[in-house]
């Protein structure tokens, strides 16, 4: 029998490899996500054990508000004169201190020079070190006072040479070094696309603000002291705030952010993969049914000569798990060269990831491998045991079909059963209370699965009003091959609502992410709008990142300038919990206009050095009212209070600010290098061509900094949104071309099963023109269905969370939807190229004759 | 089991056979009362017009179909209250098929189609039986080939020659020639004949061609799902003349 399946199987090879595209697809978008961040952390554990090369025992400050083991806060500096004593420890070979922070090296167009979102990392170095140094020097010497060296990577890449004159900034304004040498990171040009910029201890302190203090010391013991041993020497020296840790340890807690990142990111790409498998799923399990109702004559055959219903079932299962296990090795390899292909696309792309190599772990095999067939045979196992229910009598029938199985007359009922019991499932993890974050994503996973499970089973009862619909255009105008489309896609309606279910599914996705989006950005807009009543904002280039405070306070003496009010945000530990900490400076009534449940916009303007405006959930939560006392942690360690001077509701779209705002001049005495997240601008005379200049004129010596008005803050503030939104849309292409596949897949198989019918027609005078309408027809009016499914059920879904989600409103992204039936039709289309021309190219006579 | 065989010589037997199509009003009887015996290495055919009940009575005989009343007996064994797995069991062991559009697997060759039977059974055939019988059936040559490259007699000659490789207590043929031309037909028929006489391979054929007919040691005639005649081998004239007399015209 397995003879028999592997026979089969051979026979109908591109049915077999079209079916089995489905599962390749999802196979290898899993094993090129393992092997990807496989390979990413890979390189950034070399990367970070380098860093620590020859080192013992690292010092660092300590952050008061988080637990020792992880480094994501503002770690405070301390004081250069512990670097003294540590050299004096008995067990102490060599200690080094270093600083270190952003250094934005400026490029020959007065821009500064970064690779994607890669860092721009700036340290000092101590040349005289030498078994602490990381960096190889490669061209000219190290650095002494106000000279640099540069990555070897960035210098070619941007033309540095040895010798010349660079822009640095760091905090404060940019600063011309001269270029002293190029270095390699160990071995390797560059950090993935990092620029490394290098100075001397003094230099560097002076750059990133941290006169007389350091951030890290590095020691290496005398041969013979134990780590322990050291640790101990160095605990009994160490002032408060600050700790040491071994050498391993200090490089795993400077890599944990990268980590969590990655481990973030594997998740991330792994649920998109999963999506593809399922939606695989769905073109296996159809793809397998159609196969076996044409095989009908051919089991019942098989069981008149002695097959017993065990050996049918193990025939198909044979056959589908080959299917499975040859689909899943071709994933595998494509999964590689797929991981291959975005190292090379980020590379293109400027956004460099650290690479050493790819990196295949036995885990991707197995996982990958496993995934891959295990989807196959569950897929097939409905099927399956269809082909065990063919009777014998079915080789003396003549068309015999397909019975159908034991709980057909209950698909309605339990589809419906099953898509509501999914969406019990998503409204308890999404409304139920008491739940835990996890709890409520498996809920809403669980959910979201039996949804598309129950909808696309429950697809082939909509089938017929649908295609009757959306075919009525085509009957109308297409003449005889759109009527016959139309009454195509309604023969076998289970058939027709499988292949739209997995189309069905891509799109409710895209829909929902699209949903979101739009509300999240009309929600921003409308915040903005609401709360905004300044001329010009300042932020990052990048739109993100928190600038210097100084930068933005350069523009104060523009002429004309009325207001600068900058918000600065920080850690810190409130009532327990970890917050963000936010701070304005006087003058931001006249930028801000807050909704008031307590106080008034006179608040914003007199917080001095004590007062605080809270927002009214904390308030709520906390019980606190006008009067009330707030105690803040912040990393430093200190622990100042402040009162609270007024309570504001903020718009649905959120606000600048986190639960807690004091004042800048408050928070400039708590953290040591206060960074502003935005600055907003009043200038007499308004937004004009005029004031834009003169502001970025007075922008120029920080590279870093932009200046935009209104529409431009909301148009780069929404740009982040846009470019996950992409990012999404990319990823969920991956199951719309999954499911583009199964219908390509029914197609040929209704084709082949119709080539009698076709022969008849062609015979009767429709002409090959015709015939491909007639097919082409068919595979749209079956996209269009999976499309208005789709749609439907991502617009339900998203109404759904966001109903959960108080921060979002509802909002139409009506020129996406409309893109998403285009893209249906698309699809349509595509899919039926190769089927239509396939029944075109039938030779009349050859038709007629089948059996 | 193989005394009685012997007792009456009889391998397949039908006693008071019913089989009733659908239910209440429309219920159609295509067989209202079959009574019979098929004996040992003897050629047995069932003719009738069409309707008159004959495919059904060989769907009933050869454990495809369940009869509404009465039962079957297959050397020895009451089909009745079998399940699925000891029906499987009777056709693996007793029961070989030809049929009228051939039914070959289109991914086998001629050789792993005639050897079907047992691969499922999980059987060796014995090489001199396997050697002899295609030759006999006059493959010899064409074994590796697959049914697509084969002629319709070729693709015949195949499917006897899976009917008899595990040497079945009976064969049953619904309409072998029913897809053939006259020449092809008679060299089939010939086949079926000398399988009877060579191995003495009990055989019942469905058929309405006289000639089909005539090469039978008895012949049953079929109308409105009764046994109406019972001829011992006959001239075709004699066969045609019997079948005219159950079509009044």
């Amino acid at each position: 029998m397995i003879l028999v399946a592997l026979r089969g199987l051979a026979g109908r090879k591109l049915r077999a490899a079209l079916t089995a595209f489905a599962i390749v697809l999802g196979v290898a978008t899993v094993a090129g996500t393992y092997i990807l961040t496989d390979s990413i952390s890979n390189a950034f554990d070399s990367i970070f054990t380098g860093i620590y090369r020859g080192t013992d025992a690292a010092i660092t400050g300590r952050s008061a508000i988080t637990s020792s083991t992880s480094g994501q806060t503002d770690v405070p500096s301390f004081d250069e004169s512990l670097l003294a004593k540590v050299r004096q420890l008995p067990g102490v070979a060599a200690a080094v201190g270093g600083v270190g922070g952003e250094a934005q090296l400026i490029g020959s167009n007065g821009k500064v020079i970064s690779f994607g979102g890669a860092p721009n990392l700036g340290f000092s170095i101590d040349a005289s070190q030498a078994r602490f140094n990381s960096l190889t020097l490669v061209d000219g010497s190290w650095p002494r006072a106000n000279e640099v060296v540069v990555d070897r990577s960035t210098a070619s890449k941007k033309h540095i040479k040895v010798g010349t004159t660079i822009g640095v900034q760091g905090q404060g304004r940019a600063l011309p070094f001269r270029v002293s040498g190029l270095v390699n990171f160990g071995a390797a040009a560059s950090i993935g696309g990092a620029t490394l910029a290098g100075f001397d201890l003094p230099t560097a302190q002076r750059l990133f603000r941290e006169q007389g203090k350091l951030d890290q010391i590095r020691i290496a013991s005398k041969p013979g002291v134990s780590e322990a041993a050291l640790l101990d020497q160095v605990r009994a020296i160490l002032p408060p705030h600050t700790q040491v840790k071994t050498g391993e340890a200090q490089a795993a807690s400077d890599a944990s952010d990268t980590k969590s990142f990655l481990s973030f990111l594997q998740t991330f790409l792994l649920s998109f993969g999963g999506v593809a498998l399922f939606v695989g799923a769905f073109v296996i399990a159809n793809s397998i049914s159609i196969t076996i109702a044409q095989r009908t004559r051919e089991f019942a055959t098989l069981r008149t000569i002695g097959a017993s219903r065990r050996q049918v079932l193990w025939s198909v299962m044979v056959e589908s798990t080959v299917t499975g296990v040859l689909a899943s090795v071709v994933g595998l390899g494509i999964g590689f060269a797929l991981a291959k292909g975005l190292f090379k696309l980020f590379d293109a792309l400027g956004f460099t990831l650290p690479n050493s190599g790819l990196l295949l772990k036995p885990r991707t095999v197995v996982v990958a491998l496993l995934v891959g067939i295990v989807v196959t045979i569950l897929a097939s196992l409905r099927p399956a045991m269809r082909a065990t229910r063919v009777p014998p009598i079915a080789a003396v029938r003549e068309g015999a079909e397909l019975p159908p199985g034991r709980f057909e007359r209950y698909r309605g009922v339990g589809s419906a059963a099953l898509a509501l019991l999914g969406f019990a499932a998503l409204a308890y993890g999404l409304f139920g209370s008491g739940l835990s974050t996890k709890q409520v994503l498996i809920f809403m996973g669980i959910g979201a699965l039996l949804i598309f499970f129950g909808v696309g089973l429950f697809a082939a009862h909509l089938v017929v009003p649908l295609a009757h619909a959306l075919g009525a255009p085509g009957a109308r105008f297409g003449g005889a091959p759109g009527v016959l489309a139309r009454e195509n896609t309604q023969r076998n309606p289970q058939r027709t609502g499988s292949s739209a279910a997995a189309l069905m599914i891509g799109l409710a996705l895209v829909t929902l992410v699209a949903m979101l989006a739009q509300g999240i950005r009309s929600t921003f807009f409308d915040a903005v709008d609401a709360l905004w009543q300044t001329d010009y904002a300042v932020t990052a280039q990048n739109n993100f990142s928190p600038i210097p405070a100084a930068d933005s306070a350069s523009v104060r003496n523009v002429a004309g300038v009325q207001d600068v009010v900058g918000v600065r945000q920080g850690d810190a530990r409130i009532f327990g919990a970890r917050h963000s900490l936010t701070a304005v400076d006087p003058g931001a009534s006249h930028v801000f206009t807050l909704s008031w449940t307590e106080g008034s916009q006179a608040v914003l303007d007199s917080l001095g050095m004590h007062g605080a405006f809270i927002d009214q959930s904390f308030a709520d939560k906390h019980h606190l009212q006008v009067g009330s006392t707030v105690r803040v942690l912040v990393p430093s360690g200190a622990q100042p209070s402040f009162s609270v001077d007024g309570i504001f509701k903020p718009p649905t779209g959120g606000s600048p600010f986190g639960p807690v705002t004091v004042g800048s001049a408050a928070f400039d005495r708590l953290y040591a290098q206060p960074t502003n997240l935005y600055a907003f601008v009043n200038v007499a005379g308004g937004v004009t061509p005029e004031n834009t200049r003169k502001l970025e004129h007075a922008l120029a010596d920080y590279p870093n900094a932009k200046v935009q008005d209104q529409q431009q803050f909301k148009d780069n503030q929404a740009a982040g949104l846009s470019a996950i939104l992409n990012v999404l849309y990319v990823l969920l292409a991956l199951s719309v071309v999954v499911s583009l596949f199964g219908i390509v897949n029914t197609l040929v198989l209704t084709v082949f099963e119709r080539t009698r019918e076709l022969g008849m027609l062609r015979a009767v005078g429709m002409t090959r023109r015709q015939v491909r309408r007639m097919i082409r027809y068919e595979s749209v009016i079956t996209a269009l269905i999976g499309a208005l499914l789709g749609i439907t059920l991502g617009i339900v879904l998203a109404v759904l969370l966001i109903a959960r989600v108080k921060e979002i409103n509802v909002a139409w992204p009506v020129t996406s939807l409309l893109s998403f039936i285009v893209v249906a039709l698309v699809v349509g289309l595509l899919a039926a190229i190769f089927p239509a021309r396939r029944a075109a190219r039938l030779n009349i006579l050859q038709a007629l004759q089948y059996e | 089991m193989e005394g009685s065989d012997r007792a009456n010589g009889a391998v397949v037997e039908a006693h008071a056979l019913v089989r009733r199509y659908g239910e209440g009003e429309t219920a159609v009887d295509a067989l209202r009362g079959i009574n019979l015996e098929v004996a040992r290495g003897k050629l047995t055919t069932v003719m009738g017009p069409s309707g008159s009940g004959k495919s059904t009575l060989m769907h009933l005989l050869a454990a495809l179909d369940r009869p509404t009343s009465g039962y079957v007996v297959i050397a020895g064994t009451r089909l009745g209250e079998l399940s699925d797995t000891e029906v499987t069991k009777v056709r693996r062991d007793h029961i070989g098929f030809v049929f009228q559009f051939f039914n070959l697997l289109p991914m086998l060759t001629a050789d792993e189609n005639i050897r079907l039977p047992l691969t499922i059974a999980g059987e060796k055939p014995d090489a001199g039986w396997y050697e002899s019988l295609v030759k006999e059936v006059g493959l010899a040559a064409r074994t590796s080939h697959r049914p697509a490259e084969l002629s319709g007699g070729e693709q015949q000659r195949v499917a006897i020659a899976r009917a008899l490789v595990s040497r079945p207590t009976v064969v049953f043929a619904d309409e072998p020639t029913g897809n053939l031309d006259s020449r092809t037909s008679g060299e089939i028929l010939e086949l079926m004949r000398h399988s009877v006489d060579a191995y003495g391979q009990t055989t019942v054929m469905v058929t309405h061609d006289p000639r089909a007919a005539s090469i039978a040691d008895r012949i049953l005639f079929l109308n409105d799902g009764l046994i109406v005649k019972d001829l011992p081998r006959s001239e075709p004239q004699v066969v045609l003349a019997a079948m005219e007399e159950l079509t009044p015209t």
